[in-house]
């Protein structure tokens, strides 16, 4: 009997190309890049033709002119005679500030709400569920604007208080919530390097102090786990933490001579000076952003600790563990694997909608150089490319870091 | 029986004692708020910190609400007959309610064609969201996008008809020639519904009158709640078949078609909805032919469509790869071909696993539909910051405008959320 698994010895027919599974993803393949060429050509001849009629040309060279326009909230110097180029870092810089910030602020709230989604309190938990419902069913872009009305309609203006009888009081004597934004004092060094306030340097040797102060603390923790291993006593280590943490930046505050640069109503007639002032557009899209999202990780962070099975609870208080060790030590390392991957998702997500600062005048990088950027000079595609080869980087850059702390988390099997 | 210890002992019970009912603070609504309430001095403390702050938001939202006025004509008439008390004034929903729903340049003359459409839509989606009405109610549901047009954009009735003729001609030929193969018969069926609508588009321009039934309304002349409606409608419908197709390429074993889905896929999702209706609004008009104006209305739908059938491949993307492998092998070694084992036994499983995903797409969709006011379509966040809050009447009123929109918003995408819920419960075959 011969086998049925020869291979047909016909001579090759065209029909084969379809019919024959050896060669029909070969001509799927090329039938499929036709039309992308095709697709691709016809695109770019459009293009090219529109350009043509309108007579424009492609090209970059409007980064170097002057923007001409200004900036309220900038993070370095910049005015309106300085390039577009500039103003779209200015953009990116903010665009990078306030996404930080809200995915700081979003984590505390979705966690502290996905906690007590869970607490024993019935109140608690129903409370605790409407805010997920009421803000994960609402436009963002809502929220931003409810906020941002908040900011500039409830809030009084800066007038009220200057003067020597003001009409309202500062919060506790420093902060003044006015309908332009929140003015806080800020901190400066009097005898650091440089002497002045502009001095980046000082700030560089605080954040070295810090990053000092973390790896102390990191070593601290190993040693006494390494006493611990040898020995089965664990030393006290908390106060030394906190010294560690405390007494280089004070000795250093000392040093450099901190001090304080508080919101002024004296100084001038119609507007607080000094102080730092955050901007109304920031605060309202900083504080929806965090709101909004943190309702969508209030639920991811309920579905991880839900993840862990009960059994894991039980067993650990089978060995004797306190209820609330049993938290820290069983239940919450293990939930922590199923709540960052959709956490990495909620960062990326705050990011992207931190582009609608466009709705309420903040100067992001959508606002500069897609909004007013493109306005002025009218190079439409630059600058839309420009945006979203920034969001496109900023977003794989944040999926691969984050994908590295996730590897990192994982579960060692062997 | 009973008098069987008589002798040794004094008292023998002869019948059970009646069930007393459990100590006041052992059961009902005291044992539920011992238990739920005021289980520890910490829980306590949270329960009253609770009811403070719950008493704080209806202490000031609910007088403002219920002393709310509905008629006047204005922000200062509202103003005078409150002389500062605080109390809402809702008369913009009522002298602004058609704005805020149908726009402000849709002739009022016109406003029952899209009510019709609305009422018609739930008429339309009751078959596919509830299978037990008959399947024959699906041909209303393949009529509607057609009839919705007609109403909402009006013209000539041909153009629809010919765009159904074209469906339908194509969908006959395809059930015809896929008897025999899947590819001539999805090839067969776009040859003719092109060839139709091509003979169809000679047709209009010989015999549409210019006096149609229904008045023409332009795109741009759309706006308020209907738009967002229609666009998150419109989007959602188109993006899924979208969706699946680029979740079948990104699955293929052919490199060429995988990597056209792969990067389709992560650079729509790598970049925020904004910079596509940037897109949209001023880049995508270089790419048509230089004689054609497709209008911004199409555009964005464009944009959308893409945008949400990105998200939603990576959703269906994951129901098929928590399908067992043993299904696919399963349609292999029955015979079937890729078409019909996708067709018979993958796809109806995975989508039933995406289908919660796919709702959360689908809401999350409808609310960014708010955001083509950024690109100053008057949707009805743009009426709202636009031509309400800009008029000297209502200046000022923006509680209840927002308000207005964040609850209507609210009650449909919970609605939503409410069916997924409902309908997952219903799919859900595994025995636990």
């Amino acid at each position: 009997m011969s086998t049925l698994t020869d291979p047909p010895t016909g001579s090759f027919r065209l029909s084969m190309l379809l019919n024959d599974t050896r060669y029909r993803s070969m001509t799927l393949q090329v039938i499929a890049a036709i039309v992308l060429a095709t697709l691709l050509f016809y695109l770019y001849s459009n293009l090219a033709a529109n350009l043509r009629a309108a007579g424009l040309n492609i090209s970059f060279d409007f980064l170097g002119s002057s923007a001409g326009y200004d900036i309220n909230q900038t993070l370095i110097e910049y005015d309106s005679q300085s390039s577009n180029l500039r103003a779209a870092v200015v953009g990116i810089l903010n665009t990078l500030l306030v996404a930080v910030l809200a995915c700081v602020t979003a984590t505390v709230f979705g966690v502290i709400a996905g906690v007590l989604r869970l607490s024993n309190n019935w109140l608690v938990r129903k409370l605790m569920a409407a805010y997920v419902e009421i803000f994960r069913n609402i436009p963002v872009l809502i929220w931003i604007i409810i906020i941002f009305t908040i900011m500039t309609a409830v809030l009084p203006g800066a007038r009220a208080y200057l003067g020597d009888d003001p009409e309202r009081d500062m919060l506790g004597g420093v902060i003044a919530l006015t309908n332009r934004g929140i003015y806080v004092p800020s901190p400066f060094f009097t005898s650091g390097f440089g002497g002045g306030e502009g001095s980046g340097l000082n700030w560089l040797i605080v954040l070295a102090v810090l990053a000092g102060s973390f790896f102390a603390t990191r070593f601290i923790t190993h040693s006494a786990d390494a006493k611990q291993e040898a020995t089965g006593v664990r030393p006290k280590t908390g106060l030394l933490n906190l010294a560690v943490w405390f007494v280089p930046l004070v000795v250093l505050a000392l040093v450099l001579g901190l001090s304080w640069d508080l919101p002024d109503p004296l100084a001038n007639r119609f507007n607080l000076r000094g102080g730092l002032q955050i901007g109304a557009p920031l605060i309202a899209l900083w504080f929806a952003l965090s709101i909004y999202t943190g309702a969508f990780i209030a639920e991811n962070v309920r579905a991880g600790i839900q993840a862990v099975s009960k059994g894991q609870t039980e067993a650990a208080s089978a060995l004797g563990i306190r209820p609330r060790r049993v938290m820290s030590l069983v239940v919450l390392p293990q939930a922590l694997r199923v709540i960052i991957p959709p956490l990495i998702s909620q960062y990326l997500n705050i990011t992207k909608n931190s582009s609608l600062a466009i709705a309420v005048g903040y100067a992001d990088i959508t606002a500069t150089l897609g909004g007013i950027t493109l306005n002025q000079t009218g190079r439409a595609i630059e600058c839309v490319l420009l945006l979203m080869l920034f969001y496109l980087v900023i977003s794989l850059v944040i999926s691969a870091v984050m994908n590295v702390y996730n590897s990192s988390m994982k579960l060692k099997e062997r | 029986m009973s008098d069987t210890h008589a002798q040794s002992v004094a008292y023998v019970r002869e019948t059970a004692i009646p069930p007393a009912p459990a100590p006041v603070n052992a059961a009902g609504p005291v044992k539920w708020m011992r238990d739920n309430l005021f289980a520890t001095w910490a829980n306590a403390l949270l329960t009253v910190a609770a009811l403070y702050v719950l008493y704080l938001i209806l202490a000031s939202t609910l007088p403002w609400i219920f002393g709310g006025l509905w008629t006047t004509s204005s922000l200062a008439e509202c103003r005078e007959i409150l002389q500062g008390k605080s109390a809402a004034c809702f008369s913009v929903l009522s002298e602004r309610w058609n704005q805020l729903l149908f726009g402000f340049k849709y002739p009022s003359e016109l406003y029952w064609r899209p009510g019709i459409a609305f009422v018609l839509l739930f008429i339309a989606f009751a078959p596919v969201l509830f299978f037990d009405l008959p399947r024959k109610l699906l041909i209303l549901t393949a009529l509607y996008p057609f009839v919705a047009y007609w109403l909402i954009w009006g013209g000539s009735i041909l153009i629809p008809i010919m765009a159904l003729a074209g469906f339908v001609g194509g969908y006959v030929v395809y059930s015809k020639l896929v008897t025999r193969n899947f590819a001539a018969g999805f090839f067969g069926g776009i040859a003719a519904a092109a060839v139709i609508w091509i003979i169809g588009d000679y047709i209009v321009g010989a015999l549409a009158s210019d006096t149609p039934w229904l008045t023409p309304v332009p795109s741009r002349d759309l706006g308020g709640f209907m738009l967002n409606l229609m666009l998150g409608v419109t989007c959602v419908s188109l993006s899924i078949p979208l969706g699946i197709a680029l979740a079948l390429g990104r699955q293929s074993s052919m490199p060429l078609i995988k990597w056209i889905c792969v990067v389709f896929i992560e650079f729509i999702r790598g970049v925020p909805l904004i910079t596509l209706l940037f897109v949209a609004s001023v880049m995508l008009a270089y790419f048509f032919p230089p004689e054609a104006t497709v209008d911004l209305f199409l555009r964005v739908v464009i944009m959308i469509t893409m945008f949400s059938s990105a998200y939603i491949a990576e959703v269906i993307r994951g129901g098929l790869a928590a399908l067992p492998k043993g299904q696919y092998e399963a349609g292999d070694s029955l015979g079937l071909d890729y078409a019909q084992s996708m067709r018979l036994i993958i796809l109806p499983q995975a989508l039933k696993i995406s289908i919660p995903g796919i709702v959360n797409i689908a809401v999350g969709l409808f609310k960014d539909t708010t955001l083509v006011s950024v690109i100053s379509m008057f949707d009805l966040v743009g009426m709202i910051r636009g031509p309400i809050l800009a008029s000297t009447d209502w200046n000022g009123v923006y509680w209840e405008l927002l308000g207005f929109a964040a609850l209507l918003f609210f009650v449909v995408c919970y609605g939503i959320s409410q069916y997924s819920q409902w309908l997952e419960r219903r799919l859900a075959t595994d025995h636990r």
